[in-house]
C-alpha cells in the first residue's frame, strides 16, 4: 500500500464485500477464532476483540443485493435494511459468522433479532439492550451485565475467559482507531477537498470488516497522506449530514451530495465507529466499567439514545458551529422511526436558531438521485447567494 | 343509519369510570391532583395511584379521537409541522390534538402534565414521543423507566434488579418531589392486592372463549374489556367490581348458550373461531368489526388485549414483592416479548381456544407489532397447519383504512375457511 489511491481502492472493495472475505480469512488463519456480526448503530467492539473474536459490521445489502426472499418477511411500509439483512442470511453470506448482535435502536432491528432466533441463524443471537438510564450505578451496571452476557456467549464457543489486560489492550487499539478517524474529519473540516466524503466512507466502513490492527495500520497511512496539501479546492458550501445512521445510503447518493455543491464535513453514516467521543480509559482495573462510563458520558448524540437531559438539537447546533458548516442535510431512510421521529425536534429548533437545512428520504437500494441532487444543488446555491448572512442567529 | 349499540350494565359501569376520570382531569387543578402522562404497556397504575396522581394515556386519547372521527385532522396538523407521513399515527394524533388546544375526546380540556412517566416498554416510539412532548411541556418532569426487552425469552435477575433500582432510586423519589407526597409502601401493596384480583377476573373473562359458542369477542369487545385495567383503574376496587360484573354477565351468556354481543345485537351463529394478531383499526372500528360478525366470525383470542399485560400465562402482581412485581409486570407486556415468545403465546391461544384460523391485522405505522408479523404468520401456519390471513390498516389514520380491500381479502379468507371445513366434514 504505497499510495492513498491504493488504500482507498482496497477499502472500497472491503466495505462492500457481501461475503466478508477478509473476516472469513482471519477466522481460518487460526483455530478457535470467532466472528461476531453486529448491526447498526453502535456496539463496543473492544469486548469482542478482547475475547479473541472479531466484530463484523452488518449494514445491509445496499444497492448491491437484489431482494427476493427478504420481501416475504417485511411489509412494504417497513424500512429496507431488515429485508436485505435477512436476504444476506438466507443466501448464506453470513454462514461463517458465529453470533449476531442487534443493538437496541428501534423496534424493527429488535424484532429482527427475534426472527434470527426463530430461524436459528448463528450460534447465538443477542439483542443488546443499551441502558436508557444514565446513572453509572444503575444503567452503567446494567450495561456491564449486558456486555458480560455477550462475553459468555463467545466463551461458550472459544473457551476464552477475558482478562483485564486483554480488555485494556483492546480499548487502547480502538481508542487509536477513533482518534485517527477523528483526525481525518478534523483535517477535512478545513481542507475537505483533500479527500472526498465517499473516500472517507470507504475507509471508515472498511474498518468494520477487517481486524482493528489492520485498519489502524491503514488509517496511520491515510492520516499521513492527508496532512499533505493535496486536491483542489472548489466553490462548495459545508454541510453536516444527519439521520443516516442505520440503513446506509447507496454510494451514489453519498457522492451525489458532494457533486451537487456541498462538502460534507460531518456525518453520521458510520456513527457506530465514532460513537464514543475521545478515549476510553485503558488503564483501569475494571475495563467493562470504563466502557460503560464512556457510553454514558462520552456518547455522540444519537436518535437511539434518550436525550431529555442533553437535547440533541443543541448538540447538533453546536456541531454546526464547531465544524463551520453552512447548513444541515437531514437524510432519513424511508420508514426509519428514530430518524423521522426526530425530524420535527431538529427542524423546529433550527427554525428558531436560524440554521439552514433541507430534508429528504432515501432507501439503501435506490440509486436514482436526480431529484435529491437538484434539491441539494438548490440548497447549496441558496446558501451561496446569501452567504453574507450569519449562519446562526441565536 | 347505524343501529344504536346494545349496552349491558358493565358497559355503563365502565363509561361512568372513564367519564369520571376525564372529569377529574378537567378539574385536576381544583382537585389539587398532579397529572401523570404515561403509556399503556408498562403502565405503573398502582404507583401512580399511590401518589394520588391522575393518569393520562396519549394512546387512549388518540384512539378515542379516531373513533370520534377527529384523528384525521389532528394528523394533518402534525404533518404540517414536519412530522413524517410514515411514523406512528398515535404520536401525530396526540401532537395534532395538542396543537389544536388539547381538548380531549370527551370535549374536555386535558391538563398539562406534571410528570411524563416514560415507561419505555416494548415500543421504541414511546421514547421519541415523550422527547417530543418534553419540548412542548418544558416544565413537566420526565421520569424514564427503561424496561429491558425479553430478548432471550426470560426475565433475568439482573433485568429485575435494573428496574427495581430505577423505581426505588429514581422514579419514586422524583414522584415524591413532584407530588409532595411521601411514598407509602403499604398503600402500594393494597393497590397490588386489588390489581391481582382484577387480573384474575380478566383472565377468567378471556378464558370464557373456550365455550362454544364463545360468549364474547376477545378482540372487538375485548378492547373495551381491557379498558379499566389498562387506563389507570388496575389496583382499584372499582376495577375489581367492574370485572366481577362483566364476568357474571358473560357467564349468564354461557349458561344461556348465547354468542357475543355486537353493535347490532347478539351474534346468532358462530361459524368461524379466529385468533387475531395486531391492534385494530380505530377510525372505522365498527365497519371493521361488522365484516367479521356478518360472516359469523368470532375472535376467541387476540394479542392486542395483552398489550397492557400478559396475565393468561399465570403471572400476577405480588404485594409481597412490590417493586420486583412492578418490574416484572412491565417486562411481561406483549410487545416486550420476543418473536418466538409471541409465536408460542399465539399458538397456545389457537390450540386452547380451538381456533379455525389466524389473522394478522398489520398496522402501517406500528413497527413494534408489525415488524416480524409475516415470519410469525408463516411459522404458525407451518407448525399448526392453521389457515392464515393477512390484512393491512392503520391505527388512527383514516387514509389507510381501505374498506373494500379489507372486505375482499376477508371474504376470500372466509371462503377458504369454509372450504376447509367442508373438506374436514367430508373426511
Amino acid at each position: 500500500m504505497n499510495t492513498l489511491k491504493e488504500i482507498i481502492d482496497l477499502c472500497k472493495v472491503q466495505s462492500f464485500d457481501m461475503d466478508f472475505t477478509r473476516a472469513k480469512e482471519w477466522k481460518a488463519e487460526k483455530e478457535g477464532r470467532v466472528l461476531v456480526g453486529y448491526m447498526p448503530i453502535y456496539f463496543p467492539r473492544e469486548i469482542i476483540h478482547a475475547a479473541g473474536a472479531m466484530a463484523v459490521g452488518i449494514f445491509g445489502g445496499g444497492d448491491r443485493k437484489q431482494i427476493i426472499k427478504g420481501d416475504a418477511y417485511y411489509q412494504s411500509y417497513i424500512c429496507h435494511i431488515p429485508r436485505s439483512i435477512i436476504e444476506l442470511a438466507l443466501d448464506k453470506h453470513l454462514d461463517h459468522i458465529d453470533g449476531f448482535i442487534f443493538p437496541s435502536i428501534c423496534d424493527v432491528i429488535r424484532n429482527l433479532s427475534g426472527i434470527f432466533k426463530q430461524q436459528k441463524i448463528g450460534k447465538f443471537v443477542k439483542y443488546m439492550d443499551f441502558p436508557q438510564n444514565f446513572l453509572p450505578e444503575i444503567g452503567g451496571v446494567f450495561y456491564q451485565q449486558e456486555m458480560e452476557h455477550v462475553l459468555q456467549y463467545i466463551k461458550e464457543i472459544n473457551g476464552i475467559e477475558v482478562t483485564k489486560e486483554a480488555l485494556n489492550h483492546s480499548i487502547d487499539l480502538y481508542n487509536k482507531n477513533r482518534k485517527m478517524i477523528s483526525f481525518i474529519y478534523d483535517i477535512r473540516q478545513d481542507f475537505p477537498w483533500r479527500m472526498s466524503i465517499e473516500e472517507v466512507y470507504y475507509i471508515v466502513r472498511a474498518g468494520t470488516t477487517m481486524p482493528v490492527e489492520e485498519h489502524n495500520a491503514l488509517l496511520e497511512k491515510v492520516c499521513e497522506f492527508i496532512k499533505e496539501d493535496i486536491g483542489v479546492p472548489q466553490d462548495k458550501i459545508k454541510v453536516i449530514i444527519s439521520g443516516a445512521f442505520c440503513e446506509q445510503p447507496a454510494i451514489g447518493l453519498i457522492k451525489a451530495i458532494e457533486e451537487a455543491g456541498c462538502y460534507v464535513v460531518e456525518d453520521d453514516y458510520m456513527l457506530g465507529s465514532r460513537m464514543i467521543l475521545g478515549d476510553i480509559d485503558a488503564t483501569t482495573d475494571n475495563p467493562l466499567e470504563a466502557i460503560s462510563t464512556s457510553y454514558i458520558n462520552q456518547s455522540q448524540y444519537s436518535s437511539s439514545i434518550y436525550d431529555v437531559h442533553n437535547p440533541k438539537e443543541f448538540r447538533l447546533a453546536k456541531m454546526v458551529k464547531e465544524r463551520g458548516a453552512n447548513g444541515v442535510i437531514f437524510a432519513s431512510a424511508s420508514f426509519c422511526d428514530p430518524s423521522l421521529l426526530d425530524a420535527p425536534i431538529f427542524q423546529n429548533a433550527f427554525n428558531k436558531l436560524g440554521i439552514r437545512y433541507i430534508a429528504f428520504q432515501y432507501s439503501e437500494n435506490i440509486n436514482q438521485f436526480k431529484v435529491i441532487k437538484e434539491q441539494v444543488g438548490a440548497f447549496s446555491d441558496s446558501i451561496k447567494l446569501w452567504e453574507d448572512e450569519p449562519v446562526i442567529t441565536a | 343509519m347505524a343501529q344504536e349499540a346494545q349496552k349491558e350494565r358493565s358497559m355503563i359501569l365502565q363509561k361512568e369510570m372513564i367519564d369520571g376520570l376525564f372529569n377529574d382531569l378537567a378539574n385536576a387543578k381544583e382537585l389539587g391532583k398532579k397529572v401523570c402522562y404515561t403509556f399503556i404497556p408498562g403502565n405503573l397504575s398502582e404507583l401512580i395511584r399511590t401518589f394520588d396522581m391522575l393518569p393520562v394515556y396519549p394512546e387512549i386519547n388518540a384512539l378515542q379521537s379516531a373513533m370520534r372521527k377527529k384523528s384525521g385532522a389532528y394528523i394533518k396538523e402534525a404533518e404540517k409541522n414536519a412530522h413524517s407521513e410514515d411514523v406512528c399515527t398515535y404520536v401525530k394524533c396526540d401532537v395534532g390534538m395538542l396543537m389544536k388546544g388539547n381538548v380531549g375526546p370527551t370535549g374536555l380540556k386535558i391538563p398539562e402534565p406534571d410528570i411524563l412517566l416514560l415507561s419505555y416498554t416494548g415500543c421504541f416510539t414511546f421514547l421519541k414521543w415523550f422527547e417530543t412532548l418534553k419540548r412542548e411541556y418544558p416544565n413537566a418532569k420526565v421520569i424514564m423507566v427503561h424496561t429491558p426487552y425479553q430478548e432471550n425469552a426470560e426475565m433475568t435477575p439482573h433485568m429485575v434488579e435494573y428496574m427495581v433500582k430505577q423505581l426505588r432510586d429514581e422514579v419514586i423519589p422524583q414522584m415524591e418531589a413532584v407530588t409532595g407526597i411521601k411514598f407509602d409502601e403499604a398503600k402500594l401493596k393494597r393497590h397490588l392486592v386489588l390489581a391481582k384480583e382484577a387480573e384474575d377476573w380478566i383472565t377468567k373473562i378471556f378464558d370464557t372463549t373456550k365455550h362454544r359458542p364463545s360468549p364474547i369477542d376477545a378482540y372487538f369487545a375485548g378492547v373495551y374489556y381491557i379498558g379499566p385495567i389498562n387506563i389507570g383503574f388496575r389496583g382499584t376496587q372499582e376495577a375489581v367490581d367492574y370485572y366481577k360484573e362483566l364476568h357474571a354477565e358473560i357467564m349468564e351468556r354461557v349458561r344461556l348458550g348465547l354468542g357475543p354481543i355486537t353493535p347490532e345485537g347478539e351474534m346468532k351463529e358462530e361459524k368461524y373461531r379466529l385468533v387475531v394478531e395486531g391492534p385494530p383499526n380505530w377510525t372505522s372500528f365498527r365497519e371493521f368489526w361488522k365484516i367479521f360478525y356478518d360472516m359469523g366470525a368470532v375472535i376467541v383470542a387476540s394479542s392486542y388485549t395483552k398489550v397492557g399485560g400478559v396475565y393468561d400465562m399465570g403471572w400476577r402482581h405480588d404485594e409481597t414483592r412490590p417493586l420486583e412485581s412492578l418490574a416484572e409486570y412491565c417486562m411481561n407486556c406483549y410487545t416486550n416479548l420476543n418473536i418466538p415468545q409471541r409465536i408460542a403465546l399465539l399458538s397456545k391461544c389457537i390450540t386452547d381456544y380451538e381456533a379455525d384460523g389466524y389473522i394478522t391485522n398489520s398496522i402501517k405505522s406500528c413497527n413494534s407489532f408489525s415488524a416480524g408479523q409475516l415470519a410469525m404468520m408463516r411459522e404458525i401456519e407451518d407448525t399448526l397447519e392453521v389457515p392464515v390471513g393477512f390484512i393491512e390498516s392503520d391505527l388512527v389514520d383514516p387514509r389507510y383504512f381501505s374498506y373494500s380491500n379489507i372486505k375482499n381479502r376477508l371474504e376470500s379468507y372466509f371462503q377458504m375457511l369454509e372450504q376447509r371445513k367442508s373438506m374436514k366434514e367430508t373426511v
